[in-house]
């Protein structure tokens, strides 16, 4: 793929955060393409959904700078934000449905707040992207009455309802069994395929990681590791990544001193 | 020394922590009532939060309302015989519930039936991811959830105190005139010369402040669930907050209750 500035729809500048004094991500840079699949992935606690916040402009940075589709979030007004994000769709990993409303309200909501398009149409738009996503005819269905699969289907066609150039994707697999969890990546690249969309995918999934993605972006401790091709990862020589691959523990060497101070709580 | 230095520090953060919530709390009010003012206006919207807020406290309040005005009734009755001025009942009744039980009782009445509940939703929806999904969608949160709660329970306790305090006189006829058989043209009689429209103005500006305070609060602890100080996030975290709101709201109605009576009396 042609490296060029103007593919670049998502750049993150040596980006700084942290929770409370906690250092969370440490001068992380991060570049995502015209209309590829990146995956971040990592172990627990490696920074990578806080990453994903970062990139929805949901938390402020201690430094560094996130440009999407050209532009700084972390200098824009909030109105302007506003704006930005319709042009992004975000699956949680919960679904994030809203409970009180049905499938097809929950898919629809972003196009009734953001046009003013007459109720058919909406309905239209509403069953294409449901059939997209293999659940047209559960409209009328609450969210309690879905799957955990299905939640995650129509949390993908409601981030899809506007047609955005940008599509985050947080956790895809996680609580969902091997079979449904295939479904879903086929459907990650169906529609980067059929819409051309930019695709973020957060995972820890190997498999799912592999099958998807253009480029991977591995995270650990808050810094990243690498970021390359499927290939690249896996023929790279790194301990730690190797060790991710594998599934292997991680080596942690216990300084005595501070072991007995954490137990005394003198640390 | 270190004990001296440590709850030095800890005071020292609680304050801290107190200045920055009471901050916080300043500026989600002043941006909740900006964007109630600011057009465009829904109207749907606020029909339904009026239909599950005012509508749907009507039962409770009326239950309320009823017994409130019978007890009342009840001991005026007992402790006006004493001096021989039962005549006087109709015009405690009526000043009682409208300048102080109406509005107050009708207030605890709506946290205990809809600020809890505003306020554990909007701790689900922080929990569930549904705000950030809100905000990830272009949508602001402060216009499609809480401008609509605000607007509706505003509109809704004057109402609902209104409701409470005229049920409360029926309830008060009742163990006047029905039970104790005092006159109906001294029970009314008596209401109609001693309350005046300033009883009324008390009665509703008290009410229309307790909406304000309910929805503030409510919102505010259910909104913010996330930044609850204990930590504690998920269905414990939800159920801190919603206590939170509840008693904090319950003891602003109490305060601001003496504060407006200070004030106007």
């Amino acid at each position: 793929m042609k490296n060029d500035n103007k593919d670049i729809v998502i750049e993150v500048k040596d980006l700084v955060t942290h929770y409370g004094d906690r250092l969370i991500l440490d001068q992380v840079n991060l570049e995502v393409r015209k209309g590829e699949v990146m995956v971040i992935m990592g172990g627990s606690g490696s920074g990578k959904t806080t990453l994903l916040r970062h990139l929805l402009g949901l938390h402020q940075a201690t430094s560094g700078s996130i440009l999407l589709l050209g532009k700084d979030i972390t200098k824009m007004a909030a109105k302007d934000l506003y704006e930005l994000r319709r042009k992004m769709g975000v699956a949680f990993q919960g679904g994030a449905l809203f409970s009180s409303m049905n499938v097809g309200e929950n898919v629809k909501l972003p196009l009734r707040e953001h046009t003013k398009l007459d109720d058919k149409t909406m309905d239209i738009m509403c069953r294409m992207k449901l059939e997209v996503v293999n659940l047209s005819g559960f409209e009328d269905l609450m969210p309690a009455e879905l799957s955990g699969g299905m939640t995650k289907r129509v949390a993908l066609a409601r981030a899809v309802i506007m047609d955005p150039k940008l599509l985050f994707f947080d956790e895809p697999s996680a609580g969902l069994d091997p079979v449904v969890s295939a479904e879903l990546d086929e459907l990650i690249l169906k529609l980067k395929s059929a819409m051309n969309m930019s695709i973020v995918v957060v995972t820890h999934e190997l498999e799912s990681a592999f099958r998807i993605a253009d480029r991977i972006t591995m995270l650990d401790n808050g810094k990243i590791l690498i970021t390359g091709t499927v290939d690249e990862v896996r023929n790279s020589d790194n301990k730690r990544i190797q060790d991710m691959l594998n599934r292997r523990p991680s080596d942690t060497v216990i300084n005595a001193e501070e072991y007995l101070g954490r137990l005394t709580g003198e640390i | 020394m270190g004990i001296i230095k440590k709850y030095t520090t800890h005071l020292g953060a609680e304050f801290l922590h107190f200045i920055l919530n009471v901050g916080r709390m300043g500026i989600y009010l002043f941006t909740c009532l900006f964007n109630v003012i600011k057009p465009p206006y829904k109207i749907t919207p606020v029909v339904r939060q009026l239909y599950f807020i005012g509508a749907r406290s009507m039962v409770v309040i009326v239950v309320t309302g009823l017994f409130t005005g019978m007890v009342v009734a009840l001991l005026g009755y007992h402790n006006l015989q004493k001096f021989g001025s039962v005549d006087l009942l109709g015009s405690a009744v009526g000043l009682g519930l409208i300048q102080e039980l109406g509005p107050v009782l009708a207030a605890l009445m709506v946290i205990g039936r809809a600020g809890s509940s505003i306020c554990a939703e909007l701790g689900i929806m922080r929990h569930s991811e549904q705000i950030d999904a809100l905000e990830c969608m272009g949508i602001d949160p402060y216009r499609f959830l809480l401008v609509p709660k605000y607007v509706a329970t505003i509109i809704s306790l004057p109402i609902l105190t209104c409701i409470f305090i005229v049920v409360g006189v029926f309830g008060g006829y009742l163990v006047a005139v029905v039970l104790h058989g005092i006159s109906e043209g001294s029970y009314f009689m008596g209401m109609y010369d001693s309350v005046k429209w300033f009883d009324i103005r008390l009665g509703l500006t008290k009410s229309l402040l307790f909406g304000l305070i309910i929805v503030w609060i409510s919102t505010y602890k259910g909104y913010f669930l996330h930044l609850n100080r204990s930590g504690s996030f998920g269905a414990e975290g939800v159920s801190r907050v919603t206590t939170d709101a509840v008693v904090l709201s319950s003891i602003a109605i109490l305060v601001g209750d003496y504060l407006v009576g200070t004030i106007m009396l």
